[in-house]
């Protein structure tokens, strides 16, 4: 119904894209935008006094008004512009945390984080002397609120999650999160990279004082992403790159710092690839539309999920309830390692991601074989063919290595 | 390619009823191989001959059937083989997954291990297919030193 508006997915009807967890597929008018922004406003922003690189600037500041509209923040200049959602993290984890971590404090995490929301505060509680604590979830990953309150106290400072799991899918209580770090006085950090491209999402309902995502998961182009901060606090924060259009003004020996956002946007932006951003977020929200996005979603993952467990051979990881997985199904075949799923799967044009997701903390404690499980991530541009035919996959894999089928 | 060139039955019967996966009690040497990315971990152990030939081969670990298969047929390959014998069947094997020797009669020396080749199709596995080879190449080189 969508595949038409995706070339990629249009010119080769032998592909089932299943892995827009990793990166979405981009529609026409996204690729369309980023040539329009070189064909036609092309110039470096915020610099030039002429009329093209003023064009350039508003372009930017048109998909900064937007993104703050999408996540409901108040204000556009809170919007900073990053190259993905690791770099929003690791901005949060290296300028924010020496304004409010010292030396016993603690950072709380859940053991579902991506690499990126981990390791950040893994290298943030060293430079601080402060503790890592992780929040572990029921097997279905429900946080229980008796693990909420015995892991966020006195000592927390910052509490940082995934709004989505990554892995298994599952949305995860950050308002309950948040509040419980605003009762000690604690931060909430999001990271809404699998969600932004999913639901719909407010940081205040959230109650949210960082957010991050990327612009590649939601059908923007690669290079883009995206951290909003509470004013106050980006206003406390030092920058994490210095150079070009950062600053106030510099002498020799010193320098003042630009207002936020400019202030932690070093360099020359990828201008194109923001304005391109602008271009998928309304095509996201307003060609399709969340809601639409949402049903849709829900639709196929139900699908998805009642097919493969009906295969008979298939270990679903995470909720039992599809309606609690928004896109992301993880799985594993008995007895067959996810990458020889992977291979088979990719000779009937069928894309899925195995590994272990950079999640390798959660599949230990998952206690998954190999530490590697499959995972299969829907979008609305996806269609109950792509799921039939990563079913009639997995029964070649099975009849591969149990000579059957 | 068809994916089940690679996965067939003489293949899958190395995934299945691995003939060198075992622990050597006797072991001269050992050498533990692991794919970080992937998790694949593999231990590796040579018994010599008095003649200094490989007199019995053996591993363990877990990992993908790439990984597993290849162990086995490796295994196989290097019984009664010299130390440089066996440093330049490996040197060869990853030639072949690596797409840099296709003359069928130079891989014939590689016996079962040819049961591989399509892997220089399949860049994503090479990794997996290298691990017993270059895990041996590691402990037989060491070894020399």
């Amino acid at each position: 119904m969508y595949r038409d508006d995706f070339p990629l997915l249009a010119s080769h009807p032998e592909i089932a894209f299943l892995d827009s967890a990793a990166t979405a597929q981009r529609p026409a008018c996204v690729l369309d935008a980023q040539r329009r922004f070189y064909e036609t406003m092309n110039a470096n922003p915020l610099r030039g006094l002429y009329s093209l690189s003023v064009e350039a600037t508003a372009a930017i500041a048109a998909v900064r008004a937007q993104v703050a509209a999408l996540i409901g923040a108040p204000d556009a200049r809170d919007v900073i512009f990053t190259r993905n959602t690791s770099e929003s993290l690791n901005l949060v984890a290296k300028s924010f945390s020496p304004c409010v971590l010292g030396a016993g404090d603690e950072v709380a995490i859940t053991i579902m984080e991506h690499h990126s929301n981990l390791i950040p505060w893994q290298q943030a509680c060293r430079a601080a002397g402060a503790r890592l604590v992780y929040l572990y979830p029921e097997k279905d990953g429900t946080l229980a609120e008796d693990e909420i309150a015995e892991k966020i106290g006195p000592r927390t400072k910052i509490v940082s999650a995934a709004h989505v799991s990554n892995v298994m899918g599952c949305e995860l209580p950050i308002r309950r999160l948040a509040d419980a770090a605003h009762a000690v006085g604690a931060v909430m950090v999001v990271d809404a990279a699998q969600s932004v491209p999913h639901l719909r999402v407010n940081v205040d309902e959230l109650g949210a004082d960082f957010l991050a995502f990327s612009g590649h998961k939601a059908l923007g182009p690669m290079g883009v992403g995206v951290l909003w901060g509470r004013h106050e606090l980006l206003e406390q924060m030092p920058p994490m790159l210095t150079g070009g259009e950062m600053i106030d003004s510099v002498t020799e020996q010193g320098a003042t710092w630009a207002p936020v956002p400019e202030k932690f946007e070093a360099g020359t932006q990828d201008a194109a690839g923001i304005y391109a951003t602008g271009a998928a977020l309304a095509y996201l929200t307003e060609t399709v539309g969340l809601d639409a996005v949402t049903e849709r979603e829900g639709e196929l993952v139900a699908y998805a999920m009642e097919r493969l467990s009906d295969l008979g051979f298939v270990d679903l990881i995470g909720p039992a309830d599809p309606a609690r997985h928004h896109g992301v199904i993880s799985f594993n075949v008995r007895g067959v390692h996810p990458h020889d799923v992977a291979s088979i799967l990719d000779a009937s044009g069928v894309c899925i991601r195995a590994g272990h997701h950079c999640a390798q903390p959660l599949l230990a404690w998952l206690g998954v074989e190999n530490l590697a499980c499959c995972r299969a991530s829907l979008a609305f541009y996806n269609d109950a063919a792509d799921v039939d035919r990563l079913v009639d996959g997995l029964s070649q894999v099975w009849g591969i290595f149990h000579g059957s089928n | 390619m068809a994916v089940t060139d690679l996965y067939n039955a003489a293949f899958m019967d190395h995934v299945s009823h691995p003939d060198y996966k075992y622990q050597m009690e006797d072991a001269d040497c050992s050498h533990e191989g692991v794919n970080p990315s992937c998790g694949d971990e593999l231990t590796f152990s040579v018994r010599f001959a008095d003649d200094g030939t490989i007199e019995e081969a053996a591993f363990t670990g877990h990992g993908c059937a790439i990984s597993q298969a290849s162990a086995d047929i490796m295994s196989d390959l290097m019984i009664d083989k010299t130390p440089e014998e066996a440093r330049e069947l490996c040197a060869l094997f990853m030639r072949m997954v690596r797409g840099e020797e296709t003359d069928e009669t130079a891989l014939d020396a590689l016996e079962d291990g040819v049961l591989l080749r399509d892997i220089a199709h399949m860049p994503a596995r090479v990794k997996c297919a290298e691990l017993a080879w270059r895990t041996l190449d590691e402990m037989l080189e060491a070894r020399g030193k």
